[in-house]
């Protein structure tokens, strides 16, 4: 992937922007722009997964930690101490590259379905600490009083419409970032490693650290996913670092594909939409969803978004075989 | 935390007999659920995210049959031949589909029956809590053991999971179904070569698999208030079971189920908020320092 590629996406980064900046001038409400708003923060934690998943073949259960995190974290850093809005957001980008160095170096060396479980233990830890430490987090009712000083360099995120904005551009951000990860030599490394471990390193890969570098970088947009739902629900609940949370990530990248880059995002769009549209005709949202995912997983037996690009005859996809 | 609870606990027999035995009732509960999955797991090579269900289909079935005929025999019967059969058609249509496929697909799918069955239950028994109550034959007076009270029920609960685990563990190792079975586990493709008809017989281990969750659901249905979605926290129970007892071996899975009902009993007088990050703690520690388990073989 040369030069021209990484110009043109970020091309393709702005128009997404600014389409989506002049949208709500047509489509009044807010129904949109907090369907945008939660998107982001989820389609950021599912594509961060897929790094995971999809590329180097590293399938964690326990994901969610990192989101969870980066919610808890930043809502406490706003709400116990001083520090500005901007600073919050980098010491939490810190708080879950450590614990994820930590988390990672006990989780990677174990293989396929212990790896799943161990990450999924740890974030249920978590979740129990979270849950057990009342003074600090709320317990169950989650940490309330919500977001301060949330105006940044004049423009006040507790405003619906700049928090829009911000998610989105966080979104194409994140997502710009994490495709120039992917299309480095350290993104070759990650699925040479994903296809055959040994050979990769026999060609002198350091498995190892190439595993945990990933892992941690992962962990780190996850948080941002987490910060940007943190901004949107002004605090932090346990729902958000519980299992069902790394279920959905799970659940967009396979319905969306984990071959295609883009995958994550279109498999976020199909649950958030899915979890929308069903919840306001029946109140059997399970029985509706399920249905539907046993229709797609037995029918299409892939991704959608891998599912068109093979139809379409492109280019293989390059996901997990 | 309350330290000084749990050493008061440990320090009055009346308590350590009653948290041993509610202890014991756990565990012997959650080793059913679990050898079913770990069984599951050694032969298929298949991890069932839907266990948890058959344990909770299992509990409303008897709960059901139970309040029909007044027999709770019949109930805890019913609820094990029914995900005896339940297990035979989840294999048959859904499971068998992805065998060899990548395990979020399978999970998908598992999850996807997680979500259908929880709002079937929701649609035929509703959404809130029901209790079965304690069967008549075994409303009597409880039994006083170095001061703690034993109801006779948890006794008979013990002494018939004790006899299920103890059939298992004979059928697996003696007969000939048995030795076929852990035979599969260890090279499917040679005893498919051999003549056997592994179709059938994996059908036989989702059979097997189911009846023992079901079993456990339908003995659980007297000391356990029933609701949609009790089967998510067994199977995350029933995993760490699996997980420190070694993915396929049964009698790892009797000795983990029994330290953890031990841990959740005595932690909770001790650590009532953070008794699941007790377990959590001793899975994460025994997955760290030898991955494959207690009594796991090294699974590459």
């Amino acid at each position: 992937m040369g030069r021209t590629h990484t110009l043109r996406d970020i091309a393709i980064g702005c128009l997404v922007v600014a389409v989506l900046a002049a949208i709500p001038w047509m489509l009044p409400g807010k129904a949109f722009q907090d369907f945008v708003i939660r998107c982001a923060s989820m389609a950021l934690f599912a594509t961060s997964l897929n790094l995971l998943v999809g590329y180097t073949g590293l399938s964690s259960f326990g994901h969610g930690l990192f989101y969870g995190l980066g919610t808890y974290s930043f809502a406490l850093l706003m709400q116990k101490t001083t520090v500005s809005l901007p600073l919050a957001f980098l010491l939490t980008l810190l708080i879950s590259a450590a614990t994820a160095v930590v988390v990672g170096a006990i989780c990677i060396r174990l293989r396929l379905i212990y790896f799943a479980f161990v990450t999924l233990a740890m974030q249920m830890l978590a979740h129990s600490v979270i849950i057990s430490w009342v003074g600090l987090t709320g317990g169950d009712q989650g940490l309330q009083g919500g977001i301060p000083r949330r105006v940044v360099a004049g423009i006040d995120l507790g405003n619906q419409y700049n928090l829009y904005l911000f998610s989105a551009a966080m979104l194409v951000i994140g997502l710009l970032l994490m495709r120039h990860i992917v299309a480095t030599t350290f993104g070759t490394s990650l699925r040479m490693i994903r296809d055959n471990e040994t050979r990769a390193a026999f060609l002198g890969i350091s498995v190892w650290r190439v595993k945990l570098t990933v892992f941690v970088l992962a962990a780190v947009f996850a948080s941002v996913g987490g910060m940007v739902m943190s901004l949107f629900v002004s605090g932090a609940y346990p729902e958000l670092i519980n299992w069902p949370i790394s279920g959905d990530a799970i659940f967009a990248i396979v319905m969306g594909g984990v071959g295609s880059f883009l995958g994550p995002t279109v498999g976020t769009m199909i649950l958030l939409l899915l979890n929308d549209v069903v919840t306001r005709q029946t109140e059997y949202y399970g029985l509706a969803l399920g249905l539907i995912i046993l229709l797609f997983a037995l029918g299409l037996r892939r991704g959608v978004l891998d599912f068109v690009t093979e139809r379409l005859g492109g280019r293989p996809a390059g996901g997990v075989h | 935390m309350d330290l000084e609870a749990l050493l008061g606990c440990l320090t009055t027999s009346s308590c350590v007999v009653t948290q041993t035995v509610s202890g014991l009732i756990v565990g012997m509960l959650l080793f059913l659920v679990a050898a079913g999955l770990t069984l599951i797991f050694g032969v298929l090579k298949i991890v069932n995210f839907a266990h948890g269900t058959f344990y909770m289909l299992g509990a409303y079935l008897a709960y059901s049959v139970f309040a029909a005929t007044g027999s709770y025999v019949l109930g805890v019967l019913a609820g094990g031949l029914g995900m005896a059969a339940f297990g035979v058609l989840f294999e048959r249509f859904l499971i068998r589909r992805v065998y060899g496929a990548n395990v979020l697909m399978q999970l998908l799918i598992c999850y996807a029956v997680v979500l259908i069955c929880d709002d079937l239950v929701k649609l035929i028994w509703g959404p809130d809590f029901r209790a079965m109550g304690m069967p008549p034959e075994f409303q009597v007076p409880p039994l006083f053991i170095a001061g703690g009270v034993v109801p006779p029920f948890y006794i008979v609960l013990i002494a018939v999971t004790l006899v299920i685990g103890g059939a298992l563990g004979l059928g697996l190792g003696l007969t000939r179904v048995g030795k076929t079975i852990r035979a599969a586990a260890i090279n499917p493709d040679m005893v498919s070569a051999l003549g056997i008809n592994t179709t059938l017989l994996y059908s036989m281990v989702f059979a097997v698999g189911g009846m023992l969750a079901g079993l456990a659901g339908g003995l659980a249905a007297p000391v356990r208030s029933l609701t949609p979605g009790m089967g998510f926290s067994i199977l995350i129970e029933s995993f760490i079971v699996t997980v420190i007892g070694g993915m396929g071996s049964i009698a790892g899975a009797l000795i983990a189920a029994v330290v953890l009902g031990l841990i959740r009993s005595f932690g909770t007088i001790g650590f009532p908020l953070f008794t699941e990050g007790l377990m959590y703690i001793a899975m994460i520690i025994i997955l760290v320092v030898k991955p494959s388990g207690l009594f796991g073989k090294e699974i590459v």
